[in-house]
């Protein structure tokens, strides 16, 4: 596959982690890293339901019981036992490599001979194209879906708590059940990526989740810097920014290591870009004002 | 309306830094009574104001709201009948949703928050109607978010918010203590309008004695967790301001 093709893919797969990213972080206001352990979780699962040739229809809810489940225990730990969200996360991103490694009884599983959504429709000749059509048409589903949550009332509640607390709870909401809705909602949709991702690279691994937290801090930080640029106030137009934000992000990857960087420096040099966005609006601005 | 009965509060029970914060506090607030709440800095009048709204919960004693035990309810199932007002404007608004979305989440204070979406264009000419009755000419920017505002116009809006929905307590925590004496009296003008057009019990919080004097129709000093002075609509009525000076002298 074209490099810049295979970004754009992998963009969009790895958009669910920038979703969930942006609701934990920008609507709760909850740095959650639960994300490495439920990422895995979600690939895992996908791994397991197609080896034993289960249909979507059944592997994509378990998928997103299994996240949300991961995300709710952390909600659980940071609301009920007053542990720091961050604490709460790494614990609970820790005990699922264990529990990933128990379901998949093997540090990988590859998946030969199984089908997977991409081989559930032809709309495209082109075996490429058509994964990417797929995927465009599930993460469009996906975050349509997402856009029309935080538009109800249940979802104005759910941005008032990670806004102002006080004031959400004097309007007769339960910000501790409200948080772990929120944490179980943002860890399903990053299972969703590592459904997706499994199933476009073929292949289930105990490590794929390690680090992966960056993609979605630096997806949803570049959307913020878009969204802070623009003064954006819209729900429709942030989200479709934290999509552009996650396929940027790989399409910076994929030109790295086009320039023959060596791909052992592919992390730092996530971290260095993901350092520049978040420092940028600083630096510009001591750049205009030298004192 | 509400009647405290033998409440007591203490932090921190036990340790070197123990408070009694609150020491055995009776009163009984009556329907459409405007109760104005005086006393020094640490007399309790705002822990007592915390321990009806459920923001705390007190260490012995009960609380009871229009014949409803809610002593240990928490403060988000309070909001049936209690809304509120704080000192800070920040605190009761969300800064970052639009003053729309701010309303839309007042409008269902009692009520569960769904899976539908509440705001119309109904719901949207209701909250200009309400906004444009201020006179403050907010009433073209309800998509504008919250934090736009300045401080005053946030707690006019709060109180406009606190009667969105069916609202029988309110509960006002030194709301003007932030603001400059003009949007003061704005939002001072708007409350006690508001608590007489809707008919609400309401519990003002206030270290401004002039607003003491001005507003209510009960009194109360707090010093040291207790209730020093209680006077009733007539006392109050013959209570001159420097009397109000003397209290604290």
């Amino acid at each position: 596959m074209d490099l810049y093709l295979s970004a754009l893919v992998q963009g969009l797969c790895l958009s669910g982690i920038a979703l969930g990213i942006f609701i934990s972080m920008k609507i709760f206001n909850i740095p959650d890293i639960t994300t490495d352990g439920s990422y895995t979780l979600g690939g895992v699962v996908t791994a397991k339901m197609l080896v034993l040739h289960q249909p979507v229809f059944v592997s994509l809810p378990v998928v997103i019981v299994a996240g949300a489940l991961a995300g709710a225990l952390t909600g659980l730990i940071h609301t009920k036992l007053k542990i720091n969200a961050l604490l709460a996360g790494i614990l609970v991103m820790t005990a699922l490599y264990s529990v990933n490694l128990t379901l998949m009884g093997r540090s990988n599983i590859p998946l030969i001979n199984t089908s997977s959504i991409f081989t559930l429709l032809n709309i495209s000749a082109d075996p490429n194209h058509n994964t990417f059509l797929i995927l465009l048409v599930f993460v469009a589903l996906v975050t349509l879906i997402i856009g029309y949550l935080l538009k109800t009332d249940f979802g104005i509640a759910m941005r008032a708590t990670g806004n102002s607390e006080t004031m959400i709870r004097a309007l007769g909401v339960n910000t501790d059940r409200m948080k772990i809705t929120g944490l179980a909602l943002a860890n399903a949709l990053t299972a969703l990526s590592g459904f997706m991702i499994t199933q476009f690279q073929g292949f289930a691994d105990i490590n794929m989740g390690i680090g992966i937290v960056i993609v979605g801090l630096g997806s949803v930080i570049i959307a913020e810097t878009l969204i802070n640029w623009f003064r954006i106030t819209s729900v429709w137009i942030s989200l479709l920014f934290v999509l552009s934000g996650a396929i940027v992000f790989q399409f910076v990857l994929a030109f790295t290591l086009s320039l023959g960087v060596n791909p052992n420096l592919l992390k730092i040099v996530t971290a260095v870009f993901v350092l520049l966005i978040v420092s940028l609006p600083r630096l510009s601005a001591s750049f205009k004002n030298p004192s | 309306m509400i009647s405290v009965q033998k409440v007591h509060k203490v932090f921190n029970k036990g340790k070197a830094n123990q408070v009694d914060a609150i020491q055995g506090v009776d009163v009984g607030i009556g329907e459409k009574e405007f109760l104005v709440i005086v006393g020094s800095n640490g007399s309790g009048k705002t822990t007592l104001l915390n321990l009806v709204a459920g923001s705390i919960l007190p260490t012995s004693g009960s609380i009871h709201i229009d014949g409803n035990d809610v002593t240990k309810l928490a403060d988000y199932n309070r909001s049936e009948w209690i809304a509120r007002v704080f000192q800070n404007p920040l605190s009761g608004t969300a800064p970052d949703l639009s003053i729309l979305d701010n309303f839309r989440l007042a409008a269902i204070r009692t009520k569960p928050k769904g899976l539908s979406i509440g705001i119309n264009d109904g719901f949207k000419k209701l909250v200009k109607d309400k906004i444009s009755t201020l006179g403050m000419g907010l009433e073209n920017k309800i998509e504008q978010p919250m934090g736009t505002l300045s401080g005053g116009q946030r707690q006019a809006l709060t109180l406009l918010m606190s009667v969105m929905d069916t609202c029988k307590v309110l509960l006002l925590d030194e709301p003007t203590a932030a603001l400059d004496p003009k949007s003061a009296d704005v939002v001072m003008k708007t409350a006690d309008k508001l608590i007489t057009d809707f008919g609400l019990t309401a519990i003002l919080v206030t270290h401004n004695l002039k607003e003491a004097y001005i507003y209510g129709n009960r009194i109360i000093q707090m010093a040291e967790g207790k209730v020093l002075r209680d006077m009733d609509k007539e006392k109050k009525s013959t209570l001159k301001q420097n009397d109000l000076y003397d209290w604290f002298g």
